[in-house]
């Protein structure tokens, strides 16, 4: 799919470069020729948003540790040495924090984005298989960096989650000791979280040259889902797909300041404001925004053990989804009842995230077992069924065919469904 | 046999090795096998201290000393908190009406079953020492609370009763039993 380098190196020293590490070669062929399908839209454009994201995260990162103490006994007040006399430390902290978010609504978008126009199917397993597990490492690194402040959510937060493994049978409470390095959460454990909060971020790094590079292998999907079959389908990467990542990225960075500047504080939590205390849980412990559906799903189910089945099949299950989702088409764009059951679907995850938010109790566990049921039927029950009885679209010849006929009515003389070949 | 023990044919010009498919075993093969063992040993050993590094160390246990406490002024109906290895311990001064109820429940219908003089040292059905750990995924509980106004977790609802079993919620088990003993009356010693 990448096809060869056109890449002409200019210079002698770029000559001479080429035949030792051709690496400018391989950027050119993929980031500047590589040939991208020639309809994506701005949903397309969060993969490198998720890049940005990442890079910024590290370099805030970076600068913060340089001022940061990881003790129980001091993490706290650096943490306000930064807000307080660090130059900028208030800016590099609310950008690192809120960084924290913005990744997640990227990473969420991106996800549905993957589901909606059926990104995940033959070939591309192994791509959407990289981006569970970078989820899942991104879900970690937010979790062990929420602890370092040392307030009282990171101590509460820290114990609960970590409480999940006491729900192993006989060797439960032997790994909980382990993973905290002593009898309860400590320092032991704030130390070793900040190692691995710095170390993960690299790993991410690591996945995403895997993830982009079996990108590249397979090739873009498109709002179409048909693959490109000529030349006149795609365009070149710069400056087509360039401009519009950079043009969006701007925009998703205008939001990004309005929280950094605005409401800097609005997506934490007051409670991580005042200094750990092991003798006083506060009164409702909520995990960040982004956990909350997951939450949910822990506490609609009134058994430890099943409760963390639940949220960990919850998150394992997007791994199988190429293989739950039966449909030969990929996109809901033709597919009128997967596109129905999908908006669903993104209803049932805010649902969740909304109850996950609420105390566990009357009505709201109620609504929380419905929707804890309901997501696991879209994967296991809906999914399989809808490739069976769903009539799909007809599909366009061609992705230049799609273009073309935009604004035509619907439903017009297009081939029946086909698996596109490869 | 004698030119090629090492797999290599030396009349093979481009030096590519020649796989052995005889059914005798080489001394590659030997090679193999023996490398592949002394590396699996060995990185089985490395794996010992990588691990044991992230258990508790010697101070963390040694801060982890048995705690003597004063029951002295601990009024009736009055529960204390202690730290013992950072858990909070509750120490319970139970009221006449809270130890009846404690021992009037139907045992059957617990989720995890316990008669409540199993859970207090005998002769001092009073002094209840709990550790005030919740055993769902644990948060602290808050005394005289709850459904039997024993322990309510506020994390996700596990009510104990005045015994601190469990009763309802999503914790699986009773409220556990440090070890302690009474060194005299009025004090005792936890761990
Ligand atoms: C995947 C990328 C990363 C994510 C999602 C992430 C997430 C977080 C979160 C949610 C916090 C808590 C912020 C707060 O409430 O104050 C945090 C704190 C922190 N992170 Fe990261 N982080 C990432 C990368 C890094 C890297 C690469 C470093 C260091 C090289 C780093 C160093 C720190 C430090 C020192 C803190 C504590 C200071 C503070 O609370 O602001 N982070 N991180
Ligand atoms: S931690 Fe107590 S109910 Fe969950």
């Amino acid at each position: 799919m990448s096809g060869h380098s056109t890449y002409q190196p200019q210079n002698a020293f770029m000559k001479w470069m080429e035949r030792r590490l051709p690496i400018a070669g391989l950027i050119h062929s993929s980031f500047v020729a590589y040939p991208t399908p020639r309809n994506l839209n701005y949903w397309w454009t969060f993969g490198g948003i998720l890049t940005f994201l990442l890079g910024m995260q590290i370099v805030t990162g970076i600068i913060l540790v340089m001022h940061y103490t990881p003790h129980a006994d001091m993490a706290f007040n650096s943490v306000e040495h930064i807000m307080r006399d660090v130059n900028y430390g208030w800016l590099l902290r609310y950008l690192h924090s809120n960084g924290a978010s913005m990744f997640f609504v990227a990473v969420y978008i991106h996800m549905f984005r993957g589901m909606y126009y059926g990104s995940y199917k033959e070939p591309r397993e192994v791509l959407w298989i990289l981006g569970v597990i970078l989820y899942l490492l991104m879900m970690a690194t937010g979790f062990l960096g929420y602890t370092l402040p040392w307030g009282q959510m990171s101590f509460w937060g820290a114990t609960v989650i970590t409480n999940f493994f006491s729900a192993i049978p006989v060797v439960g409470e032997s790994v909980v000791t382990w993973l905290w390095g002593g009898y309860s959460v400590g320092n032991p454990t704030l130390q070793r979280f900040f190692s691995l909060h710095y170390l993960l971020p690299f790993v991410i790094v690591g996945l995403v040259v895997l993830h982009v590079w079996a990108l590249h292998v397979v090739g873009q999907n498109n709002p179409t889902g048909i693959e490109p079959k000529s030349a006149k389908d795609t365009v070149p990467f710069t400056p087509y797909a360039t401009v519009k990542d950079a043009f969006f990225m701007m925009c998703f960075c205008v939001v990004f300041a309005w929280f950094v500047f605005y409401m800097p504080n609005y997506l934490g939590h007051a409670d991580n404001y005042i200094p750990a205390n092991p003798a006083v849980t506060p009164l409702h412990i909520v995990p960040e925004w982004y956990y909350l559906p997951f939450y949910a799903i822990l506490r609609a189910i009134p058994n430890k053990l099943m409760g963390v089945v639940a949220l960990g099949g919850s998150i394992v299950i997007l791994a199988f989804l190429p293989w739950l989702d039966t449909s030969k088409v990929r996109s809901a764009n033709y597919r009128p009842l997967f596109r129905q059951f999908f908006w669903i679907f993104v209803l049932v995850c805010l649902g969740l995230g909304w109850l996950g938010a609420k105390p566990a109790e009357g009505g709201y566990v109620i609504a929380a077992r419905i929707l804890t049921i309901y997501y696991f039927a879209h994967f296991i029950i809906i999914l399989p069924l809808l490739g069976w009885i769903e009539k799909t679209k007809p599909l366009p010849n061609s992705i230049s065919e799609s273009i073309l006929k935009e604004g035509l009515p619907a439903g017009g003389s297009g081939p029946a469904p086909t698996v596109s070949k490869h | 046999m004698a030119c090629c023990v090492d797999g290599l044919d030396d009349t093979n010009e481009g030096r590519k090795p020649v796989t052995t498919t005889s059914a005798e075993p080489t001394r590659r093969d030997f090679l193999y096998i023996a490398t592949a063992s002394v590396g699996a040993v060995g990185v089985a050993a490395a794996l010992v201290p990588l691990i044991a590094a992230m258990n508790p160390d010697a101070s963390t246990i040694a801060a982890g000393a048995p705690i003597e406490v004063d029951l002295g002024p601990i009024a009736e109906g009055q529960v204390i908190k202690v730290f013992w290895r950072g858990k909070p311990i509750f120490v319970s001064h139970r009221t006449k009406k809270e130890i009846e109820e404690a021992r009037s429940v139907n045992l059957a219908s617990l989720p995890d079953p316990q008669p409540d003089d199993k859970r207090v040292k005998e002769g001092k059905p009073q002094w209840q020492v709990l550790i005030g750990i919740c055993t769902h995924l644990g948060c602290i509980p808050i005394a005289h609370s709850g459904q039997y106004n024993g322990y309510f977790c506020p994390c996700h609802g596990s009510v104990y009763d005045t015994s601190g079993r469990i009763r309802s919620g999503p914790a699986p088990t009773n409220l556990p039993l440090p070890p302690y003993e009474f060194v005299s009356d009025s004090k005792i010693r936890i761990g």
